[in-house]
């Protein structure tokens, strides 16, 4: 069997007006910047020794977080997975926290209890940063019913990947969500792999809004690499929740290895690079270029700022100080 | 004044209690509503509470369960109900992954107020699949309260301290006592802070818990008429346990058995017993010695089944053991 996905034919690069203003448009860009430079250093950081543990990039998935994000309100719930730094740092946490959680610092989110893969901002409602593949679907659609009950207008958005979809608590958490009606807006990130193993290689139905639809829920699919795409079609399903839950499919690819212990064996480098050609950063930078919404001097002067924020974060989290281990049981139970 | 109770009108009135007093509190799980619950424990309340605080769920325990978990953090006060400790395996994950750990993982942002309630153990002749005892499996875990209600006041008392706690309890319901009978105050108030001694004696150290409290205490009836005064622990709290009870009563009496209805390899007996060996070593005037279920899948026949669980003689024996 072939390495190569059987995706016969990829989709041309994303391309086609920008229909935002100026200002929008490039807090969608910069967003988007902002996560690839974080993960960058990340990755060095992790070479270095100063991260350790798992560390799971989302490196070509961008558009996805920075452009769903910005279709939820505040108040809504936001449920992730272990490959979140972006929706946290979308989201509105500091990277000053993320990154001090990631060098598991008492200054992190979490004070150095969670790490990479648990990110926590009770200001921003994000529940975590759920390092169990499906693990947090079941909570979304709990934390949907509390804000029924209570008569909250509340989303609550559910982020998981293509291979949760085979776990049980994905169908158990949509007929649960569809059954009660529950505002759930299931957010999935098929990027084509679960770890190593395709999709077809694991999906007797490749087609994951069919599956959702079969729960009687109606199910968008999105082009994950399209900032635009992500973003408006999370912005009709968050206006269909109304009537209950909403399944959204953005279609992704992760550039880099799953996690920094996999030495990729499972796909083939030029199909990696057929991707890029998609690239959710370049090709959005040239169309708002050719809009005339950015120059080539911005784009450098936000790329320069996303880097210094970053910079910025490394020094704090190096300047961050570890949790007494007279801590260490601390918060088992609430005191 | 104290009044007489059933073990399930105990519970019933418990929940009853929790959902006329805080509307953040609802009922959740199988067959809870229009069935009535599976153990009667609801009758009822669909009528009284309505379909949005008595949810009846279809058979998904993982998605309920997390659901819980979720309504939780959202800010209600859920009751779970699993049917049973054997389905709650199928829920295993929402538990330990996620409602035993957000609190810490979290670094102090979410805890989750949930409590999850399910019938245990064995001794009805329903067989294996439905015949398990793990609340020491739960009890290893960090992050949750462990309860295991053994008495008719327990039943009545423990539930609204458990749904105070802003933690996630979970309450073991042994299906052997749902037909106890037993005198309650009109004022139920308990803790869920530790053991509790159910029967005062000088000579033996009898603890347990849950389904076999009524046996301990049957056995300490049969000792006493043979001149044996024994001494009946009811642990109560599997998790955190209350060491000090159990040193107390160990130190005073210098022999103790531990009864638990699970099997005897890696059991809460055996974490009893460890506490005892570091904390009351030298107290001893004999090892220490327990009663568990035999390692076998329960089986379904009844005389097996009587065989492979704890009984009134098997404690009986094993107290004698100790002064032979």
């Amino acid at each position: 069997m072939s390495a190569q996905v059987a995706q016969v034919e990829l989709a041309p690069p994303p391309s086609g007006p920008v229909p935002y203003p100026r200002e929008f448009s490039i807090q969608l860009l910069t967003d988007m910047v902002r996560i690839r430079r974080l993960e960058e250093k990340c990755a060095e950081l992790y070479g270095a020794g100063k991260i350790r543990g798992f560390l799971h990039l989302y490196i070509g998935e961008e558009a996805v977080a920075a452009g769903a994000l910005p279709a939820l309100a505040p108040g809504d719930n936001v449920v992730a997975t272990y490959r979140e730094h972006g929706h946290a740092l979308v989201r509105g946490m500091s990277m000053n926290a993320i990154m001090a959680e990631m060098y598991g610092k008492r200054e992190g989110c979490a004070r150095g209890r969670g790490g990479s893969m648990h990110l926590f901002d009770s200001a921003t409602r994000l529940y975590g940063g759920n390092a169990i593949v499906g693990g947090g679907l079941p909570l979304a659609t709990g934390l949907a019913l509390a804000a029924r009950m209570q008569h909250e207008d509340r989303v609550t958005a559910c982020f998981f990947g293509d291979g949760a979809v085979a776990e049980g608590a994905f169908h158990e958490s949509l007929n649960l969500a569809a059954l009660w009606k529950l505002p759930v807006l299931f957010c999935c990130e098929n990027n084509l792999y679960g770890m190593g193993t395709a999709i077809e290689r694991a999906e007797s139905q490749t087609d994951l809004c069919a599956k959702a639809r079969s729960y009687d829920m109606p199910a968008l699919s999105a082009d994950g690499m399209d900032i635009v795409s992500a973003y408006e079609t999370t912005k009709e399903a968050v206006a269909m929740i109304g009537q209950g839950p909403v399944f959204v499919e953005y279609r992704t690819y992760r550039y880099r290895a799953h996690s920094m212990f996999d030495a990729e064996l499972y796909r083939q480098k030029a199909e990696v690079e057929e991707w890029k050609t998609r690239g959710p950063i370049h090709t959005f930078t040239a169309r708002l270029k050719a809009e005339g919404k950015l120059t080539e001097e911005e784009f450098l002067a936000l790329d320069a700022r996303a880097a210094a924020e970053v910079a910025a974060a490394v020094a704090f989290a190096e300047a961050g100080t570890w949790e007494p281990v007279e801590d260490l049981l601390k918060d088992v139970h609430t005191p | 004044m104290t009044r007489k109770l059933g073990y399930r009108e105990a519970m019933r009135e418990a929940m009853h209690e929790a959902l006329a007093s805080d509307p953040r509190v609802f009922l959740m799980g199988e067959d809870v509503g229009r069935y009535g619950g599976t153990y009667a424990f609801s009758k009822g309340f669909l009528d009284e509470f309505g379909p949005e605080r008595i949810r009846d769920t279809p058979l998904s325990e993982l998605a309920f369960v997390g659901a819980g978990i979720g309504a939780a953090l959202g800010g209600l006060r859920p009751i779970v109900e699993v049917m049973t400790v054997n389905f709650s395996l199928l829920a295993l994950d929402q538990i330990v992954n996620t409602a035993a750990l957000y609190r810490h993982m979290s670094g102090g942002q979410f805890s989750v107020p949930l409590v999850i309630r399910m019938a245990t153990g064995a001794g009805r002749q329903v067989a294996a699949q439905h015949s398990h005892s793990l609340e020491g499996w739960y009890a290893h875990i960090p992050g949750i309260k462990v309860l295991a209600p053994a008495t008719v006041e327990d039943a009545r008392g423990m539930l609204a301290p458990a749904l105070a706690d802003p933690d996630p309890v979970v309450i073991f319901e042994h299906a052997g006592l749902f037909n106890l009978e037993g005198e309650v105050p009109d004022d139920c108030t308990v803790d869920i802070a530790g053991a509790k001694v159910r029967r005062g004696g000088t000579a033996v150290s009898i603890i347990t818990y849950g389904g076999s409290l009524p046996k301990a205490l049957a056995a300490a009836e049969t000792l006493a008429a043979e001149g044996v005064d024994a001494e009946v622990v009811d642990l109560r709290v599997l998790r955190p346990l209350d060491t000090a009870t159990i040193v107390a009563s160990v130190a005073k009496c210098r022999r103790a058995v531990i009864v638990d209805e699970g099997w005897r390899s890696g059991s809460l007996a055996a974490e009893v017993m460890a506490r005892i060996m570091e904390n009351a070593f030298f107290e001893l005037d004999a090892p220490v010695a327990r009663v568990c279920s035999e390692e076998v899948p329960i089986p379904y026949a009844r005389h097996l089944e009587e065989a492979a669980l704890p009984q009134p003689e098997k404690i009986v024996a094993a107290v004698k053991g100790l002064f032979a």
